[in-house]
């Protein structure tokens, strides 16, 4: 844990992802006024005291949409990171362990991780109208197969390592080697593979969104207010501009926080930093 | 080496299985009666009854789908619900957008990306190397349409340089078709460089510390000839690896970069698709660009054989 807080990329990654959070949380407090609410005589302004981002086409705060908008673009990170994490680690134990099911399991994810994840994710979401549980699984199932992919192969040499061989002779059961042996060595690549999921889940969220296969239209989400800013963003720059600066923000916050626990829990990649 | 690429080949049919299973399960996973959707909203009962015989959508399930398989594999991808026309047809038209911006934005990342990775390997720890790898690391975190709208904005609304929308063919002149694309490809290109940097550099750092670099600057060997000859050949193998899977990365971001830019390509095929719940045309185009990862995969895998002769199939 000491390597942990040494590293000024966590430091920063973990500052600025907490920001994000508590602006998420505290949307009502920050001056914001109703996201959805429609203003017909205030459309299409630049920013000014009163409406600090300016305003879209249907006179709606910006800044009060990019604010709550953080809280779909979290809510769907954070999930989809957990929800993929815990499938993956459980098809990649079985995959692992289970030699009949190898082949099987990994050739329907080979299968999936040929399909690119933004168009895996968009057909999923086609198929029921868009909400967020159904962007948060579709995201899911298109990330299962790269966190099954790194947890097999840290079961598979892990399988080799001579303490797991003595607790085999010891005639210690596979239930048990898993949990004591097993698990808790897959834990600090999953924590790093989680926090990729979680970036790279926030900016599927925003693309499903920006081509309009995302959440609904009305949702203050990062991703539609571009969406809503894409047929003006030559006149009107500030409505893609604010969101787009809050994504990008909030995914290096947690790029940041990434590479930081890699290079803090791998003492291979800290020989070469 | 024909056994070689036959086996590889063969490899790859499990995989395109699993690709056309999801693909053909989404048109039945689909809340709907899938003939009624192929349809369309303008057909009468008899139409929807002429087309579930004509395409069999009344047998069992895995008979649909080796008789799907069998039109795919002859080409035939059905007929898109919103233009009537047939799918194959629209990918054709839209091919030659796509795959001159992925190209393009190919080219000119492995030139920009290997280069810069060289360069921070061989600066390791100085102010270019941290300089090369934070800017891999926004690389990764500013996401394809911020780049492109900022691009577009200063290089097109503010300098007027290049034009911000729309797509060129060749056959009208190189420069207008290049013209279109290079702000297109420098958005597409952002992340695929920050991937490829990251890779070459740490590869040129696992093989900088070999005994083979330390003879080959013993016996005098210039920094160039160590660096470009001894060192990035043996460190290809990651980089080429590395270039082929971010492939799935240019397919993704031109979906985006299409919209952004209004190109008329593949990407903006299947968003106006889906839009439109064009289930066809949605089967299409993700059979289509898996089928092209798939490809360009293998053929990453044949070239390893080139740059690494230990490896053998």
């Amino acid at each position: 844990m000491a390597a942990v807080s040494r590293r000024p990329t966590i430091a920063i990654g973990a500052t600025l992802f907490a920001t994000m959070a508590l602006l998420a949380v505290f949307a009502p407090l920050l001056g914001t006024t109703d996201p959805t609410a429609i203003n017909p005589t205030a459309r299409l302004q630049w920013p000014s005291a009163e409406h600090w981002f300016g305003t879209d086409m249907a006179g709606r705060d910006i800044y009060s949409r990019v604010i709550y908008g953080a809280r779909v673009s979290l809510i769907v990170g954070v999930s989809v990171a957990l929800l993929a994490s815990v499938f993956g680690l459980f098809i990649g134990i079985l995959a692992g362990f289970i030699r009949g099911l190898d082949g099987v399991l990994m050739r329907i994810m080979d299968g999936l991780m040929s399909i690119p994840s933004i168009l895996l994710a968009i057909a999923l979401v086609a198929l029921t109208q868009g909400s967020l549980a159904s962007v948060i699984t579709a995201i899911t199932i298109a990330e299962v197969p790269r966190v099954t992919r790194v947890i097999r192969s840290v079961v598979l040499s892990l399988r080799e390592q001579p303490y797991v061989d003595a607790a085999i002779s010891a005639g210690t059961t596979t239930p048990m080697i898993i949990l004591r042996h097993i698990l808790p060595n897959t834990l600090a690549p999953l924590t790093v593979q989680a926090t990729y999921l979680c970036a790279s889940a926030m900016i599927i969220e925003a693309v499903l969104s920006f081509v309009g296969a995302g959440m609904p239209p009305s949702t203050p989400s990062w991703g539609n207010i571009m969406a809503e800013g894409r047929a003006i963003w030559q006149v009107r720059l500030n409505i893609v501009l604010f969101p787009a600066l809050f994504l990008s923000l909030t995914v290096l916050a947690v790029n940041l926080l990434g590479d930081g626990l890699r290079d803090a829990l791998d003492p291979r990649a800290q020989r070469n930093a | 080496m024909a056994s070689i690429i036959l086996r590889r080949l063969l490899a790859t049919v499990p995989v395109m299985g699993v690709v056309a299973l999801f693909v053909f399960s989404l048109l039945h996973l689909s809340p709907g009666d899938p003939a009624t959707i192929l349809a369309g909203d303008q057909a009468s009962p008899a139409d929807v009854e002429r087309l579930r015989d004509a395409l069999g959508l009344d047998r069992a399930l895995p008979i649909q789908f080796l008789e799907w398989i069998w039109r795919v594999v002859q080409l035939d991808l059905g007929t898109s619900i919103f233009t009537g026309l047939p799918v194959t047809d629209l990918i054709v038209q839209r091919l030659e957008p796509t795959f001159s911006l992925m190209g393009l934005t190919l080219l000119f990342s492995v030139l920009t990306a290997v280069p810069l990775g060289v360069l921070a390997a061989w600066r390791a720890n100085t102010f270019s190397d941290r300089a090369i790898m934070a800017g891999a690391v926004l690389g990764f975190s500013v996401p394809v349409f911020v780049v492109g709208y900022i691009l577009a904005w200063v290089f097109s609304i503010k300098l007027g340089w290049l034009p911000a929308q729309g797509y060129r063919p060749i056959e009208n002149g190189f420069w207008p078709w290049l013209r279109n694309l290079i702000l297109p490809s420098m958005a597409l290109g952002f992340i695929y460089i920050a991937l490829i940097a990251r890779v070459t550099r740490a590869s040129m750092l696992e093989v900088l510390g070999q005994d083979y670099i330390r003879t080959a600057k013993a016996k005098g060997v210039s920094r160039r000839g160590v660096l470009f000859v001894h060192a990035l050949k043996n460190a290809a193998v990651p980089v080429v690896t590395i270039i082929g899977i971010g492939v799935a990365l240019l397919i993704s971001g031109a979906v985006v970069t299409e919209t952004v830019f209004a190109i008329p390509g593949l990407g903006t095929l299947v968003v106006d698709a889906i839009l439109r719940r064009d289930y066809p045309v949605i089967q299409g185009v993700i059979l289509f660009f898996s089928f092209v990862y798939v490809l360009i995969n293998l053929i990453v895998d044949l070239i390893y054989t080139v740059f690494d002769p230990r490896i053998r199939y």
